[in-house]
């Protein structure tokens, strides 16, 4: 059972018009770790993301949950397990912000949401930090507020822990449209649902957030694995070189535990 | 510019909607409930033949097999039971399937301008109902008359399934909307079908030519007991069957794949929610003709009030929907008696108007890209 708890994907390859955009990617969500997904634009994050909560059926290779197969959940049994927040969600009508977090409830509800879904709701705009924008009109909110709105929508999705126990989140640039404190905010969340025992994954573009709330990096370029293990393992001048093609110094950090990431252009240093 | 996008509600009452969300809902439904007994005694009330509220009473018990003491005369009786009944009994129901039958059709399109009259839906079953008048006179079907009667909704549901398919096919692209498209398609099967229509028209008898206008103009004028039981099924099945998806089509609004990781079965619910709004529109095409713009200016009134909400948003425009056409057409058999206006023109009259101001505020919404 214990080692059953995690969302495992094996030698998965996508391809799509003859373009291979995943290829022979093998990675696990464990329960109780952050795994932090890197990679240029464009590497195959995303398309990984898709496949590993069953949007996108691979062209090879299998996925499961529990250690069961994805397609033998039912919708509502891997709703109740594993949320899912995507780049970016489009919603025109005007549904209070409270209405958009209780979605989240959906598949524990029947018929009417309870005091007790209400209760789970705010909570979880509480630990966003968004229980002043309870009565906002979702439309009428800042690119940065509608993205917490809607991590407090997957937070309420799996704020208890399911029938297996085991619970998941994969969130995919979660912190695009944040300012710096909500950056940390947000990973600092990830980081407490990890503790707690929930399996996250987490596209991320800023190495930093990554060296610093990560327990596992996964290193994509062009569908391909670059690299996956430690922090430790994984930032080196060398990988993100090979990564993203740019010079970097990692030090260690002057205050934390972890490496840090420093831009370099030699061109200007040489100078 | 925030506070343009701000709706109705809560600027009216701000913060009460979520904390009386449940309660406002079933306040809402209570008062439009209300709202429609009194529109339809009302309808009963006035008209070419004068018959007070004491009488229809009296009537209705009468003809259940009561007898009260009330005078009433012979004509007053075969008006209200033959013509004014029917009639209103066909506006309620068609009323309710256009307000159900726009709503849904928003919210699947996850777009507050995709009614079924705009888009073609409603065109495609007029001209699969127009087929039927003309073909089946051609090969002069003998069948008995309630086949006959149910040919006209059978035809319609057909037509408005097909368009419904095609434009939303035409028009979604991996489970993205694009409402230029959809609009433009709209126009394209709405030329189509009157062409198809004009066509037809070509080789019509006069008495044909008649009823293509009655399906071109909308008219509640053909109401009788026989189609009122015809059209019932078409209508309370799909109204009854949307509330399985109404909270589907609230979480498709945040997306195709979101509504399925929130665990809905959203190729399912895409499906029946199609079925359900052809069965309705079809029906009503076919015993009512294009009555256009209900289906897009209800369910706007209503999220004005209850929020997007499709639990509240689906009965709503149910209800809403019937008040409002039996309104129209109240108006529309008395404005201009002892003729009577076609309740197509009335309803485009009002509708048009308020579907360029919607444009015009969502041109600052940018609904359309």
């Amino acid at each position: 059972m214990e080692n059953n708890s995690l969302i495992e994907a094996q030698n998965i390859t996508v391809e799509i018009h003859s373009r291979k955009i995943l290829e022979d990617v093998s990675v696990s969500i464990n329960c109780g770790e952050v795994l932090a997904v890197l990679g240029a634009n464009g590497a195959g994050k995303s398309t990984l993301r898709k496949v590993l909560c069953g949007d996108l059926a691979p062209t090879a290779g299998a996925v499961s949950m529990n250690g069961k197969a994805l397609d033998d959940w039912t919708l509502i049994e891997r709703a109740k397990a594993r949320a899912v927040l995507p780049q970016d969600s489009t919603l025109n009508f005007p549904f209070a912000v409270l209405e958009v977090v209780l979605m989240g409830r959906a598949p524990h509800v029947r018929g009417t949401e309870s005091r007790k879904d209400y209760e789970i709701a705010r909570a979880a705009l509480e630990a966003v930090e968004a229980e002043h924008l309870e009565d906002r009109i979702y439309p009428t909110l800042s690119g940065g507020e509608r993205q917490r709105v809607h991590l407090a929508r997957v937070l309420a999705q799996i704020w208890e822990s399911s029938a297996t126990g085991a619970r998941y989140l994969l969130l995919d640039e979660p912190t695009s449209n944040l300012d710096l404190a909500h950056q940390h905010e947000t990973l600092k969340i990830a980081r407490k649902l990890a503790v707690e025992g929930v399996g996250l994954l987490v596209i991320l573009h800023d190495l930093n957030l990554a060296a610093r709330y990560a327990d596992k990096v996964m290193m994509l370029k062009d569908g391909k694995i670059i690299a996956f293990g430690s922090v430790e393992e994984v930032f080196t001048a060398g990988i993100i070189d090979e990564t993203f093609g740019v010079n970097v110094s990692v030090i260690k950090h002057p205050f934390f535990d972890c490496p840090l990431i420093i831009w370099r252009d030699d061109a200007d240093i040489s100078e | 510019m925030n506070e343009i996008k701000d709706n109705l509600a809560s600027r009216l009452f701000p913060g009460l909607r979520t904390k009386l969300k449940g309660k406002r809902g079933r306040v809402v439904l209570l008062v439009l409930f209300l709202l429609l007994i009194f529109i339809v005694l009302v309808s009963a009330d006035k008209g070419a033949v004068e018959i007070s509220q004491q009488q229809i009473f009296a009537i209705v018990l009468k003809n259940l097999g009561i007898n009260v003491a009330s005078d009433f005369t012979v004509q007053q009786e075969a008006t209200l039971i033959d013509i004014r009944l029917p009639r209103i009994a066909l506006g309620l129901l068609v009323g309710a399937a256009l307000g159900t039958s726009g709503a849904a059709m928003q919210g699947l399109f996850r777009n507050p301008l995709a009614d079924p009259g705009l888009i073609g839906i409603s065109s495609g079953a007029a001209f699969a109902a127009t087929a039927v008048v003309i073909v089946g006179d051609a090969v002069s079907v003998s069948l008995p008359i309630i086949f006959q009667l149910f040919a006209f909704p059978v035809a319609a549901f057909l037509g408005a399934l097909a368009t419904t398919l095609i434009i939303y096919r035409l028009s979604t692209i991996a489970g993205q909307t694009a409402v230029a498209t959809l609009l433009l398609a709209g126009i394209a099967i709405n030329a189509l079908a009157q062409s198809f229509s004009g066509f037809l028209t070509f080789y019509a008898t006069d008495t044909q030519i008649r009823s293509l206008t009655f399906w071109k103009l909308g008219s509640l004028g053909g109401g009788n007991w026989s189609s009122v039981l015809a059209i019932l099924p078409f209508i309370l099945i799909p109204i009854l069957l949307f509330s399985r998806v109404a909270r589907p089509l609230n979480a498709l609004l945040l997306g195709e794949s979101e509504a399925g990781h929130l665990g809905f079965d959203i190729e399912k619910v895409k499906k029946l929610t199609i079925v359900l709004v052809a069965l309705s529109v079809g029906a009503s095409v076919a015993f009512t003709g294009l009555i256009t713009f209900v289906g897009l200016v209800v369910p706007h009134l209503l999220r004005l009030v209850t929020g997007p909400d499709h639990r509240y948003l689906l009965p709503g425009s149910a209800l809403l929907g019937a008040c409002l056409l039996l309104a129209a057409d109240f108006v529309a058999r008395t404005l201009v008696a002892p003729a009577e206006m076609p309740i197509g023109v009335l309803t485009a009259i009002a509708g048009a108007p308020f579907f360029l101001w919607l444009l015009l505020r969502d041109r600052k919404w940018r609904i359309i890209h």
